[in-house]
This record gives structure tokens, C-alpha cells and sequence, in this order.
């Protein structure tokens, strides 16, 4: 039983004017616990709505989607917000830190939802978080005194803080420099790994992704298998250096969206 | 648990971090707060002040006036038995308070010459029952029953006119007349109006030991129509017109051929307070108002700037209770602390009013501070910080948590 699997989840929004813009077609994944997978794709292709779904921010329009071999529409409300405090940790593209607090405030920010030992330890936990991510000495500095690779850390201490068995990371280098992109992605895999936590990391940076034991391109809402390495390059739409698993990916139209377009997509993830 | 706790250490953060505007939508609710409590204070201040003042002339509320006049000019009383009438009268029914009064005009030795005073014979219990304090001296005791000497207390004009400017020098006056006896001061009351006459108080026991039939008393000048001493008791207000009834029946029995009559003071103090209370909650609850507006503007404003927070925060699996709770807790507990702050305020400007020059007379028995005015006062802060935080907090409940983090 994998920790996460999709099967066939398709994810649609009505828009404004009655057209139905399909997000995502038929995605079908499994991530294991401890495993890092990788999810390559231009912008507005899906990815994010991809990410937001595994990690119970948002939920598909068909398809199913196991928890842990426990399917999420039998969860309530509730559950699936307190599963997703426990269970994910969350890494954005632009940190996302909390304004006004600082880097240990920002750390213990998750365990305020958290119970028991966690809570009632959680300064102490936050600031062995931060030491583990090389920030033991600006605890109680504001993230705006920090560099981006700086912030950066503080968010993945802030993902990793409740001891996720899932990291989602979402453009985890996007706002930073190659090097200290480099450098994020070490401390991401070193903690995942030595936690035992899956990683999934979307992102349209092909080496980052060519650091994962799985990748995946997403392109228009299709979901496929590729194999990167660290010398593929985006030409087009398509990395090159590609073997293709899953056939080509083509652009296609469902009934009923004649009238989709990249733009409509883009405009919705954008 | 850790639900409650982390929901208020979360809504401190959040005032704590933007403290500027919490302290701007603040000094409203803190100024109504402080409305409410401290005129309800100085409502009950005043009210006390007045009743002070009120009994002061007629006595304890309620203090029930029992008089009797012959009704034929050869009515004699037996003041022996009505004396025990009135003792035996205040036993049964219990009553801890009562005087009797008899005024009379005795003539009294200045240094430029012998004067006709004003002479009231009353007992120990009447200092207590009109709340007299003299201003210099003491008011009699039991002891002074059975000194050989009478003990006065005077006016001021009394001792004024008797030479002295205090009662360091320990003065005595001769009172009588054809048989004076030398009497020892030992108070001295405030005049009780401008250029009022030479005045004093005797116990009612040394009156009649020493000066009964003195001089040209209002009883003598009055010959057969003599009036009796009064009985003034100071009764529950619940059971005084029963009592008033039973004992005037009691006395009436003692003095056959005399008129019996009673009064008494009855009036609601509640009254006074009844309409300035109104004002004053009127007031504090406009003040509130406008507090509570401006703190749900702010609260409106400062949620819209904060919808990313509130989506990062659910991604770290804040429920929508838990982010209603915590955006409407952080009214809440802004509102107390403002609340407790409009409390103290009160609580300092009540006690630094100089009470003696604001309250003509001053206040004998001190209202204690209205806790339950700063209860009110409180709980209405706390109800108008969880009306501020409920629109805001419905606001950033209904923001998809998608949408929220992208903000």
C-alpha cells in the first residue's frame, strides 16, 4: 500500500461562463513513504493543482485519491485539515513566512495546531528545527533581516517542524540563485531522507527535478513518466534528454471544452 | 485543550505583533469601559452623598418620629412610664437604633453675658441614627451617662461666643438657670447654617439629673401643654409601616389623654441613582458603539491584509473553527484588555476625586468601587469585541485556502 495513490483523477472548474476548464485528465500516481518524486511542467499546466489535491488542499473532481489506502471523500472536513497539519509539510515557491514574526515564531507556528508533547515542547522543538537547518544562531531574527536561501530554510524547519510523512514542496528554488537553490535542495533531500519523509517536489527547474528517484511531466493536466538527468533542458514544451515512458503527450480536446486553450489554463494556475 | 490554549497564545501573537493598531481600535472601547464603570461610580457616590446629606436632617432611612401632646389641658403624662414604654417597645421589636429628643431652651453664662441656647436632650444613639460626627471633639458615649458633670456637645457659634477657638483648653460652660451646673464640652459640630444661634446637644439622662425645669425651658413656657420627649427609631424599610402602626398603638397606651402621632423619612435613594445611572450607561454604551465600529473597520481591514496568513495557517491544518475562533479571539481578547484597562483607568480617576470638596459634606460611609458596574463594563467590551470579530472572523472562514496562500 502506497502512502499516497492517485488513480485517474481528473480535476474541472466551471468558469463564468459556463465553459468547463479541465485542470487536470486523468493523473494517476502512487508516492511511497521516503520516496522523493518530481513533477516537471511549464507554468499553468497543473502542477500546483496537482500538489494542492495530494495535499488535501483542494480535492479532484472524479478519480480517487487513497490515503493511505483510506479514500479521502470518507474523510470529514475536519479530518482532512487536522491529517493535513500532521501528516504534510508545506514548501512554497515564495517562502510564505509569517510577516511581523520571527524565524522561531515562524517555526512554531504549525505546532499551535499540533497536541500533547509537541505543543506544550513546542519553542524548544522549533529551535532544534532551526539549528538543524543552520539557522541555530538567527532564531530570533525577522525574516525580512534573512536572505532568500535564509527564508527558505526557515520554511522547510517550518514544513519539517510536526515530523510530516510527506513534504510537499512547490518550486522550492524558484526565488532563489542556481547555487543556493543547490543548496536548499541538499538540506530538502538530507532532512527527507534522514526523516523517512516522501518528497514531492513540483517544479519547472529540470535539474532539481533530475534529483528525484522519479519524475513525472506534467503538460496539460497529463501526467506522465519521464527520466531526467542532470543534463536535460527544456526545448519548447518538452525536456529534451526525455525517455518517454508514457507515450507522447498530446493536446487534446474533451467534449464538451472546445474552446480550451492553454491561455484558459494558464489563466487558472498562473 | 491545547485547542483553547494555542487559539489565545495565537490571538496574543496577533495583538502583540500589531500592536499600534490594536492600541488605535483600543482607546475607544478603553474610554467606554471607563465611562460606564467610573460614572456608575461616581452615580453611586453621589447618590450616597445625597443620602448622607438627607439623613443628616431627618435621620437614618428609615427612621420613624414618634411624638405625643395632651390633648386636654389636663392631661398629665407619666414620662416615668412612657420612658419604660419606650424601652420595653424598642426591645420587642428589636431595635438596635433609637433616641429620644426633647428640645428646650436653657440659658447659658458667656463672657458678655447670660444667653438662651438651644438645647437638644437626646440619647448616644442619635449621633448614629442622624450620622453626627462632630468636626472637633467626640459625640457622647455610654460613659458620659454617668459623669458627674453634664458633657455638651456645642456648634461652633457656642463655642465662639463662649471664647474659645477649640477644645485644646478642655472649656465648660454654666447652663441653667436659677441652679447652673458647670458642663464640660466635649464636641463641637459644624453650624448647620450662617449665622445660626448657640446650640447644643446633653445626653437625655444628664438633661433630666441636672436640667430639667432649668431656666425657661420650651415645656415650662408651654404650662400644661407640655410636650413629651419624641422617640425617634431607626427600622428596616421593609417593616416600617407595620412598626409604626404597632408602636404608636404601644405609646398611645402608655400616655392616655395625649395625641400620639409618628412620621417618618421614607424615601428611595434608589431614585437619585435611577435616572444618572441611565445617563451614564447611556453615555459608556454610545462610547462603545463607536468603539466597536471602529474596531470592526479595523478588524475588516486588517483580515483582508491577512488572508495569506490565514491560508498558510490552514495549510498547516488550522480548521475553519480554529481560524473563526482565533481571528474572533483576538477581538475578544483585545476588547478585555482594553476592557481592564477602562477598569483601572476608573478605578484611579474614582479614587483621586477629592470627594470632601466634590460632594458638599463629604461621604461618611464610602460606597465600595461598583465591581459590579466594571463587570458590566467588562462583559460589554467582551460582547463588543466578539460582535468586531465576527464579521471578520466569517470573512477569513469563507477564503479558500487556495486562493488564500496565492493572495
Amino acid at each position: 500500500m502506497s502512502l499516497l495513490e492517485l488513480t485517474d483523477v481528473t480535476r474541472s472548474v466551471v468558469l463564468p461562463d459556463d465553459r468547463v476548464l479541465h485542470i487536470l485528465r486523468g493523473v494517476t500516481v502512487a508516492v511511497d513513504a521516503g520516496e522523493h518524486v518530481a513533477i516537471v511542467g511549464r507554468s499553468g499546466t497543473g502542477k500546483s493543482t496537482l500538489l494542492n489535491i495530494l495535499g488535501l488542499l483542494d480535492a479532484p473532481t472524479t478519480g480517487e485519491y487513497l490515503l493511505e489506502g483510506v479514500p479521502i471523500q470518507r474523510l470529514s472536513s475536519r479530518t482532512r485539515t487536522v491529517r493535513r497539519g500532521r501528516d504534510f509539510g508545506f514548501v512554497f515557491q515564495q517562502f510564505n513566512l509569517l510577516p511581523g514574526r520571527t524565524a522561531l515564531e515562524n517555526v512554531t507556528a504549525p505546532l499551535l495546531y499540533a497536541r500533547g508533547k509537541q505543543f506544550w515542547g513546542r519553542t524548544r522543538l522549533a529551535a532544534e528545527m532551526l539549528d538543524r537547518v543552520g539557522l541555530g544562531d538567527r532564531l530570533d531574527t525577522m525574516p525580512e533581516k534573512l536572505s532568500g536561501g535564509e527564508q527558505q530554510r526557515v520554511a522547510i524547519a517550518r514544513a519539517l517542524v510536526r515530523g510530516p510523512r510527506v513534504i510537499l514542496a512547490d518550486e522550492p528554488t524558484g526565488a532563489l540563485d542556481v547555487e543556493t537553490g543547490g543548496e536548499v535542495m541538499d538540506l530538502l533531500d538530507d532532512i527527507a531522507s534522514q526523516t523517512g519523509a516522501a518528497l514531492v517536489t513540483i517544479t519547472h527547474d529540470l535539474a532539481v527535478a533530475a534529483r528525484a528517484e522519479r519524475q513525472y511531466r506534467l503538460a496539460e493536466g497529463v501526467l506522465v513518466p519521464i527520466t531526467l538527468d542532470t543534463g536535460s533542458h527544456w526545448v519548447g514544451d518538452v525536456p529534451t534528454q526525455v525517455a518517454d515512458r508514457g507515450g507522447a503527450v498530446e493536446r487534446r480536446l474533451l467534449p464538451g471544452t472546445s474552446t480550451s486553450t492553454d491561455d484558459d489554463v494558464q489563466g487558472v494556475h498562473a | 485543550m491545547t485547542g483553547i490554549v494555542g487559539a489565545l497564545v495565537e490571538a496574543w501573537d496577533e495583538l502583540r505583533i500589531h500592536k499600534l493598531r490594536v492600541l488605535l481600535a483600543l482607546i475607544g472601547v478603553a474610554c467606554a469601559v471607563t465611562a460606564i464603570t467610573g460614572v456608575t461610580a461616581v452615580v453611586s457616590m453621589l447618590s450616597q452623598s445625597f443620602s448622607e446629606q438627607q439623613e443628616r436632617q431627618t435621620g437614618r432611612s428609615v427612621t420613624i418620629t414618634f411624638s405625643a401632646s395632651p390633648r386636654t389641658e389636663s392631661a398629665q403624662a407619666d414620662t416615668a412610664r412612657l420612658d419604660a414604654t419606650y424601652r420595653e417597645t424598642l426591645e420587642r421589636y428589636g431595635i438596635e437604633h433609637a433616641s429620644r429628643r426633647f428640645y428646650t431652651n436653657v440659658e447659658a453664662r458667656f463672657p458678655d453675658g447670660t444667653q438662651p441656647i438651644e438645647l437638644q436632650a437626646v440619647d448616644a444613639e442619635y449621633g448614629t441614627l442622624m450620622r453626627l460626627v462632630p468636626d472637633e471633639g467626640r459625640w457622647f458615649t455610654d460613659a458620659d451617662e454617668g459623669a458627674y458633670a453634664p458633657a455638651l456637645v456645642v456648634n461652633e457659634t457656642f463655642l465662639r461666643t463662649l471664647g474659645h477657638a477649640d477644645l485644646s483648653s478642655h472649656p465648660t460652660v454654666e447652663v441653667g438657670g436659677d441652679h447652673p451646673v458647670l458642663a464640660s464640652i466635649v464636641g463641637v459640630t459644624a453650624d448647620p447654617y450662617p449665622d445660626a444661634m448657640p446650640s447644643a446637644f446633653v445626653l437625655y439622662g444628664q438633661y433630666e439629673r441636672w436640667l430639667t425645669g432649668a431656666g425657661d425651658d420650651a415645656a415650662a413656657s408651654m404650662g400644661p401643654w407640655q410636650p413629651l420627649p419624641e422617640l425617634m427609631a431607626w427600622v428596616p424599610r421593609e417593616e416600617h409601616r407595620a412598626l409604626q402602626k404597632q408602636i404608636t398603638r404601644d405609646v398611645q397606651a402608655a400616655v392616655p389623654g395625649f395625641d400620639v402621632w409618628s412620621s417618618d423619612n421614607d424615601w428611595d435613594p434608589s431614585m437619585i441613582d435611577g435616572a444618572t445611572k441611565w445617563v451614564g450607561i447611556g453615555v459608556g454604551g454610545f462610547a462603545l458603539l463607536l468603539g466597536g465600529l471602529g474596531l470592526v473597520n479595523i478588524a475588516l481591514v486588517t483580515v483582508r491584509h491577512r488572508i495569506r496568513e490565514i491560508g498558510i495557517r490552514r495549510s498547516f491544518g488550522a480548521t475553519s473553527s480554529r481560524v473563526f475562533f482565533g481571528v474572533m479571539l483576538e477581538s475578544v481578547v483585545a476588547t478585555v484588555v482594553a476592557g481592564l484597562v477602562g477598569v483601572v483607568l476608573a478605578v484611579a480617576i474614582v479614587k483621586n476625586i477629592p470627594v470632601d470638596r466634590v460632594f458638599g459634606g463629604g461621604i461618611q460611609d464610602m460606597p465600595p468601587f461598583p465591581f459590579s458596574a466594571a463587570a458590566v463594563g467588562m462583559a460589554a467590551a467582551t460582547f463588543v469585541g466578539a460582535l468586531a470579530g465576527l464579521v471578520p472572523a466569517l470573512f477569513a472562514v469563507r477564503v479558500k485556502v487556495i486562493d488564500a496562500i496565492r493572495y
